[in-house]
């Protein structure tokens, strides 16, 4: 079970190789998709094209949204988009880094299911072979326009009667099949020159300024990760303490009632890490979550040291000090009776 | 799981055999690709040509690329090479040798497709059936074809089924004959590849060891230097961003004065210990400043600081950048004493 959880925790601490995991598998989901598909063209004049342009278009877009839902770097870039400013500037040099990043991954189940069905032909037999010139071929003279139509419309199905024994269909689909074959490499061929030109000319230009998008971006994904597990560790010790507190308080009213001789209170767990942090009952916990999003701190932690030193309020640095004011001018609410006293 | 952790790491520690791992893959993914690639010969006299040499070189464009885009060391070389001098002297023998280590690696794949191709023969035989020489193979002196004929019957060679010429040149001496050359050549690019392979290996250390010695270090460390950088930027990011968030907790519980007296910390040796965690980079200007410096002026190869010091070309000039370097020198030695 531990070791369970500690390679489970290995992936996770670097999200961009959890990234990089799910990006290949929906790669390989793609191309198993496309050869458990069975691809039936209708052979029909007009349905051919809407056909077979739909299973070359239709499934890469669900791919393209799927690579984006799965990745969870997509709702913290949101989140930092729509987040208002609060202590801490925006940089929109993260949001169009983190945009890109995002972007670069989804895309590449969608480009090679493009690719795989390019490279089969089928796709394209079937939605090209109505638009091919009949003249090129043996086989369709003393044909009228419409038939010559309907007997293009065919040649992807090879068992029909009407086209079985036509050696012109054998040719045509045969032509088809190389363009789509050269098709789909030279596509695959821009990509990857793209991809490297990308890759080897980047450092050249503005390298300074990446390595700062690139840390801070990464700082976000971290933070965000930190603070949730620290509300968990900070609820969990909460709901114990409460429960505790519940017990105790029921001990004592039982006590009360038997008119025994009252126990010294017990320790209350001082030896364990206070993970409540002050923070001890639900609108306390509410304010906090609500100034997290609304007004995240700045990013300068060198007050660390000078807190344990003083005592007030007025030692606080600037930054803060506007935020802070804001919230403490807020009306207070009204203290209910549950609050559990830690 | 602290083996499996190791050899996650020992694998990735070193560019150099990571990528020796997907030159292995990547080789036989190209020979599966080439099994699972359904060829596809047009049969027409123009196209055969086109085709034929398509398939046989396009691939293997691809797949040289493919090699080098999968290679960290293509970003590392750039910024090695476009980054500003600083106080790190460059040495463009280091840039040579890492781009002859990236493009001797990302050579075999392509090797791989076009040993397989050839062996094969289809291609060959799809591009050069039209050029088949008729009057050693066949019936020459079969007339009644125009040019234009002969070579659309030619073309057909490489489809069975369609075949018409059987007159001209029997098709099964044609494709023998085609193949026969394709496995030549073929098994000649193999010996070719391996001889230069093979010389290269023997010979190189006949010539200028002592400098290749010096190159292959200072690669290596560029590439392992780059990685733990990488890692102590995650690092510090963590370290931050547990500091900011307690931080917040805190700023909360006295904004709502509720004056709750509790220690933040169990200790303070937690708290010295997250404080040297962050190395003195406490926020976020600092940080900007620290990573724009290690990218326009990389600390120097040197871990004395009275060298620094003696220097004389170094204290006369942009006195201020040895300023800047003050946290960076406490960086090196903070490495040191790991």
């Amino acid at each position: 079970m531990d070791r369970f959880r500690m390679i489970f925790q290995y992936f996770q601490s670097n999200s961009e190789s959890v990234m990089n995991g799910i990006c290949g598998l929906l790669a390989l989901a793609s191309v198993k998709m496309y050869t458990s598909f069975d691809f039936n063209c209708p052979c029909l004049p007009k349905y051919n094209m809407a056909y077979g342009l739909g299973i070359m278009f239709l499934p890469p877009t669900a791919l393209f949204l799927c690579g984006l839902i799965l990745n969870r770097q997509s709702l913290v870039m949101l989140e930092e988009w729509k987040r208002p400013t609060g202590g801490r500037k925006k940089d929109l040099a993260i949001i169009r880094y983190m945009c890109s990043s995002i972007m670069q991954r989804a895309m590449i189940a969608p480009v090679i299911w493009i690719i795989v069905t390019l490279l089969d032909g089928k796709c394209f037999v079937c939605a090209f072979s109505a638009s091919v010139d009949p003249e090129k071929f043996v086989g369709f003279a003393n044909v009228t326009p419409t038939q010559t139509q309907l007997l293009l419309s065919k040649v992807p199905c090879k068992d029909d009667e009407l086209v079985k024994n036509n050696p012109a269909r054998k040719a045509i689909s045969r032509y088809l099949k190389c363009w789509s074959q050269a098709l789909g490499w030279s596509v695959l061929l821009i990509l990857i020159v793209v991809a490297f030109l990308a890759r080897s000319l980047r450092p050249c230009f503005n390298q300074a300024a990446f390595l700062q998008t690139r840390y801070w971006s990464n700082y976000i994904d971290i933070e965000q990760k930190i603070f949730d597990e620290t509300c968990c560790e900070h609820a969990r010790d909460f709901a114990h303490k409460c429960i505790l507190h519940f017990f105790e308080s029921m001990q004592q009213e039982i006590k009360l009632r038997r008119f025994n001789a009252p126990r010294e209170e017990a320790d209350r767990g001082e030896g364990e890490e206070d993970h409540l942090r002050g923070i001890t009952d639900q609108e306390q916990m509410n304010e906090l979550l609500k100034s997290w999003y609304y007004s995240k701190p700045p990013l300068d932690v060198s007050q660390a040291t000078q807190r344990q030193q003083s005592v007030g309020r007025e030692r606080l640095s600037v930054p803060w000090a506007d935020s802070l004011s804001n919230r403490g001018n807020a009306p207070e609410k009204p203290k209910t009776s549950r609050q559990t006293d830690v | 799981m602290d083996k499996f952790r190791m050899i996650f790491q020992f694998l990735q520690s070193n560019q150099e055999s990571f990528m020796n791992g997907i030159c292995g893959i990547m080789a036989l993914a190209s020979a599966q690709m080439y099994s699972a690639f359904d060829f596809n010969c047009p049969c027409l006299p123009s196209y055969n040509l086109a085709y034929g040499m398509g398939i046989l070189f396009v691939p293997p464009l691809v797949l040289f690329l493919l090699g080098f885009v999968m290679n960290n060391n293509v970003s590392v070389l750039a910024e090695e090479w476009k980054r500003p001098t600083g106080m790190r002297q460059k040495d463009p023998a280091v840039l040579r040798y890492m781009f002859c280590s990236m493009a001797q690696r990302a050579m075999i794949a392509p090797a791989v497709w076009i040993s397989v191709t050839l062996l094969d023969g289809k291609c060959f035989m799809c591009a050069f059936s039209t050029s088949v020489p008729v009057e050693k193979l066949g019936n020459g002196s079969y007339t009644g074809l125009s040019e234009k004929e002969m070579r659309r019957m030619l073309a057909r060679i490489p489809c069975k089924e369609i075949y018409s010429g059987q007159e001209l040149v029997a098709r099964e001496v044609a494709v023998r004959y085609l193949r026969c050359i394709s496995q030549a050549l073929g098994w000649s690019f193999v010996l070719l590849m391996t001889m230069l392979a093979f010389l290269v290996r023997a010979l190189r250390p006949c010539f200028t060891q002592a400098a290749f010695l010096k190159s292959k270090y200072w690669s290596h460390y560029i590439d392992i230097e780059r990685k733990l950088f990488d890692e102590t930027c995650t690092e510090h990011a963590k370290t931050f961003a547990k500091v900011c968030i307690q931080q917040f907790f805190e700023a909360m519980n006295q904004d709502m004065g509720l004056g709750h007296t509790h220690s933040p910390e169990a200790a303070p040796s937690e708290v010295g210990e997250e404080k040297e965690k962050l190395l003195g980079i406490t926020d976020q200007g600092t940080m900007n400043k620290l990573l724009k410096s290690w990218h326009k002026c990389k600390p120097t190869l040197c871990l004395h600081q009275e060298v620094l010091q003696n220097g004389n070309s170094w204290v006369e000039e942009n006195q201020h950048r040895n300023h800047i370097s003050l946290p960076k020198r406490e960086i090196i030695t903070y490495y040191s004493k790991v």
